[in-house]
């Protein structure tokens, strides 16, 4: 049962995305590639977990590369994003 | 499940939290569901540039409270691994985020899916390790998802690694072809997919496993190697879309929803932008990822038969007396703008010739470059206002009316042969009808062709005029000549 529900959830889940995504111009192609990209990240919440339940060497050092890896994903992406976002600007007001 | 639950301590933490563990793990679950929301809510801000960063920034936050709450879970034991992690990854992140020219943005953001999915790896690898250790068997859909997700991350991982170098140019931009090629890479293919259903009828020994971890790797080398660099906003689409897929596949393996969903978004997204990206090339999928397109440089034309088909090459003082009368100016910038970093003096002409009531746009294809959106972003960067960039769709219907049509550094994308040459390996592309304004001006290092390694008749048609020489410092010179006219 439950693998039923969460193959429903990815399923939505991936709906979801196609109709979010499909709105954003093609002028923030490269942001939202970044964003995106930032937001897979989210898999630092399994690396976390595997780092931090005190295993034992190889269990450990996965987990600390895991987590050193989707850290750089999450806050690289993140703020390359940002630095991108704020460089898109509107045509300043014609003077009168 | 549920009675499984108390045989495995990993599947314990995570399965059927919400029911068995309290309400402290129920409260976690709520806060991830939470994190997803912000994650989409931001993704739809992206829809606007005005709203855009707003969302990045919820995003952000999104995921930021995912972390913390990640903190208060009942099985981590242990902080000084998780700090450790996480100050070096922020650490490495903040330096490339900060340091990285725009122009190198296609790089960057393949090097972060590849730590996306590197990542993913790493803990369906933990989570299969943690098994073999205890002697536990997963249940199937734990055991598919597993090896898949193990797959796919190592897969995302250095192919990513493959498309960092390739534009970064430690390797050869050019589609690496050798004989047998397409027979070793399926043999390859179906070896590890062979390795994936042992591993999982057969979860036993770390041996096997590692392999399956080498082969993921290889083929993510050797599924990359042959495609050429203009090839790349695909792959760099597809590769986004499978760290999303080897994140979500984490989320199956640990049971928890929120990685799923997050996971499926990027997938989504990743699978969206490869699509447009095809369509503008009217190329399948198959065809970018298995045909080897740019593998061999075509010879320039020597100077002599340029001459003799007709080539005008025209001095910059010429070109300026050109501007200088016209009324609409469309710039289509390329991969060259970008090499050449030419954007802040491309910025520099068109502010020079809107002071003096000339009309300026931009046209941007959506293959242009090396990413999607990859002009959009360098020409933000030089202060153009976003309003000025028009699409394919938006801006052919304006060449006919166009007094001059600037191209600088692209090629293929304004290749008249695409239209009506059923023999030209770009037959059928979508490309901007520059040669329907009435002078194009094309700067340009040389004659080389371009990416798809095809001469381009445009060089040679009637109201073609070549400006040789580096993007940069011919524009440069334009804008300095210009003065005289003013």
């Amino acid at each position: 049962m439950d693998l039923i529900v969460i193959i429903t959830v990815f399923v939505l889940a991936l709906f979801v995305g196609m109709e979010v995504i499909s709105k954003v111009p093609p002028t923030l192609h490269t942001p939202l590639m970044s964003g995106s990209n930032a937001i897979s990240g989210v898999t630092i919440i399994g690396a976390m977990v595997v780092a931090g339940r005190g295993e034992e060497q190889i269990g450990a050092i996965l987990g600390v590369i895991a987590v050193i890896f989707a850290t750089i994903n999450v806050v690289g992406g993140f703020m390359v994003t940002d630095r991108m976002l704020k460089m898109f600007k509107q045509k300043p007001r014609e003077r009168t | 499940m549920v009675e499984f639950a108390y045989l495995n301590p990993l599947l314990a933490a995570v399965e059927g939290e919400a029911q068995d563990a309290g309400p402290l793990a129920a409260v976690i679950q709520l806060i991830y569901l939470g994190a997803v929301v912000c994650f989409i809510l931001g993704l739809k801000r992206l829809s606007h540039p005005l709203t855009a960063r707003s969302g990045n920034i919820l995003a952000a936050v999104g995921m930021f409270v995912a972390i913390v709450a990640t903190l208060l879970h009942r099985e981590i034991v242990s902080y000084p691994l998780i700090v450790i992690g996480i100050v070096v990854g922020s650490g490495i992140g903040a330096v490339f985020a900060r340091t990285v020219k725009m122009t190198a943005m296609p790089q960057m953001v393949a090097l972060l899916n590849g730590f996306g999915g590197g990542a993913s790896a790493l803990v369906a690898g933990a989570a299969f390790l943690r098994y073999v250790n205890s002697g536990e068997a997963p249940t199937l859909d734990v055991a598919i998802t597993m090896q898949l997700s193990v797959l796919i991350g190592t897969v995302t991982f250095s192919g990513s690694l493959i498309a960092f170098g390739k534009l970064q140019e430690l390797l050869t931009g050019r589609a690496v072809t050798y004989p047998l090629q397409k027979p070793l890479n399926a043999i390859l293919f179906a070896g590890v997919l062979a390795l994936v259903v042992w591993l999982v009828v057969a979860p036993s020994g770390w041996v096997v496993f590692a392999v399956l971890v080498g082969a993921g790797l290889l083929l993510g080398v050797f599924s990359v190697i042959p495609i050429g660099g203009a090839d790349m906003p695909v792959v760099i689409s597809l590769l986004n879309s499978y760290s999303g897929l080897a994140a979500a596949l984490t989320g199956f393996v640990i049971n928890n929803h929120g990685l799923v969903i997050s996971g499926a978004l990027v997938g989504a997204s990743g699978l969206f932008l490869t699509n447009i990206m095809c369509k503008a090339m009217n190329r399948s999928l198959g065809n970018v990822l298995f045909g080897a397109f740019g593998a061999a440089p075509a010879l320039a034309p020597t100077t002599q038969a340029a001459a003799a088909r007709g080539v005008r090459s025209y001095s910059v003082e010429d070109a300026a007396m050109i501007f200088a009368s016209a009324n609409s100016v469309i710039i289509v910038p390329g991969y060259g703008m970008a090499v050449a970093q030419a954007q802040h003096v491309v910025k520099e002409l068109t502010d020079k010739l809107a002071a003096h009531g000339i009309d300026v746009k931009f046209a941007i294809h959506p293959v242009a470059g090396r990413m999607p959106g990859h002009m959009n972003v360098l020409l933000a960067e030089a202060d153009v206002p976003y309003e000025q960039l028009l699409d394919l769709e938006g801006v052919n219907p304006l060449f006919p009316q166009t007094d001059v049509a600037l191209v600088i550094g692209a090629n293929d994308v304004v290749n008249p042969a695409a239209r009506h040459d059923k023999a030209s390996p770009i037959y059928g592309m979508p490309i901007l009808d520059v040669d329907k304004a009435r002078t194009v001006m094309i700067c340009k290092r040389s004659l080389n062709p371009g990416f798809a390694g095809i001469d381009n008749e445009l060089f040679y048609a009637e109201g073609t005029i070549m400006l040789f020489g580096d993007g940069k410092a011919t524009i440069t010179r334009l804008v300095a000549a210009l003065d005289d006219f003013f």
